[in-house]
């Protein structure tokens, strides 16, 4: 089993050169897709956080953009070993999108259209580390690159910014994502190299 | 239309693009087995599946209904082989007599 520990995490890393062990450095921005890339007009887009109790929270495309937005420059890493250092997005910090939601859950399954799930310990979207991002370089973010909009957790492997996000399930108990439920990390904190289960 | 150009148009290239992967872990040719989407029913040949390769693992899709059928991830020292998107698969085999 690996080594699972949510509270391990805060290390700051932003102004540290160098790369997680066993990444190597690219330049252009390598499109990874386990499906169909899914067209979501804008004017359908819904993104929706439930509870564990089943209580919704949700917004439309224009209640997403009324709210207050940040533009993490973030560094990427991707669990096939390419990194990408200082990528500019602009989004809505879970903080603002969780705020007002009450929950006992530790857990938190992310999931998109077209199916793509991932799952994280709540926590590690709270605090400034994870947003919801619809912009990247200054445009709006591509469908081949997750749009109109996606997660970004860029302190774990990319596989966890799921794109072409849609909501955010919130449970008492750990569910396994798409890739962790076939042989992935369960956390994937790339500075700990946990590709696979079992690093 | 080349494979490449399959693959940059549609993201996928057909099920043949397991043979290899798959063949670390099974005597027989799969991609010549048949197997039934468990979701639509559709039944054909492995290699006739739209495979997502350029992912952490292999996706292969159901070409009826695009429901996950077959993925395969291979880590340094084993394969994860998950087949709960196929009801079942058919291997020809040579007659005993
Ligand atoms: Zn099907």
């Amino acid at each position: 089993m690996g080594i699972v520990s949510p509270g391990f995490h805060g290390r700051r890393r932003e102004s540290a050169g160098g790369l997680p062990p066993g990444q190597y450095l690219t330049n252009d921005f390598p499109v990874l897709s386990a499906g169909p890339t899914p067209r979501i007009p804008q004017d359908e887009w819904e993104f929706t956080v439930t509870t564990e109790s089943g209580r919704e929270h949700r917004w439309t495309w224009r209640e997403f953009l009324d709210l207050p937005s940040e533009t993490p420059q973030v560094d990427i890493h991707c669990v096939t070993k390419w990194s990408k250092l200082g990528t500019e997005w602009q989004g809505v910090s879970l903080d603002v999108l969780l705020a007002d939601v009450e929950t006992e859950a530790d857990y938190a399954l992310a999931h998109s259209y077209g199916g793509y799930t991932t799952n994280l310990p709540l926590d590690d979207l709270l605090d400034g580390k994870a947003w919801v991002v619809h912009r990247y370089d200054g445009e709006d973010l591509e469908p081949e690159h997750g749009g109109p909009a996606r997660l970004l957790v860029p302190h774990l492997y990319f596989w966890k910014s799921a794109k072409w996000v849609r909501g955010i399930t919130l449970l008492t108990e750990n569910e396994p994502g798409f890739w962790e439920s076939a042989g992935y990390h369960d956390y994937g904190d790339p500075w700990r190299e946990q590709r696979y289960q079992g690093d | 239309m080349t494979l490449r150009h399959r693959q940059a148009v549609h993201g996928h290239v057909d099920g043949n693009a397991l043979a290899g992967p798959l063949s670390e872990l099974f005597a027989v040719d799969v991609t010549a087995a048949e197997g039934r989407c468990v979701n639509c029913g559709l039944t054909g040949p492995i290699a006739t599946l739209m495979v997502y390769d350029r992912a952490p693992g292999m996706v292969a899709r159901c070409a009826g209904c695009d429901n996950v059928v077959l993925r395969l991830v291979r880590t340094p020292d084993a394969a994860w082989l998950d087949l709960t998107g196929m009801t079942w698969l058919r291997v020809q085999l040579p007659t005993t007599t």
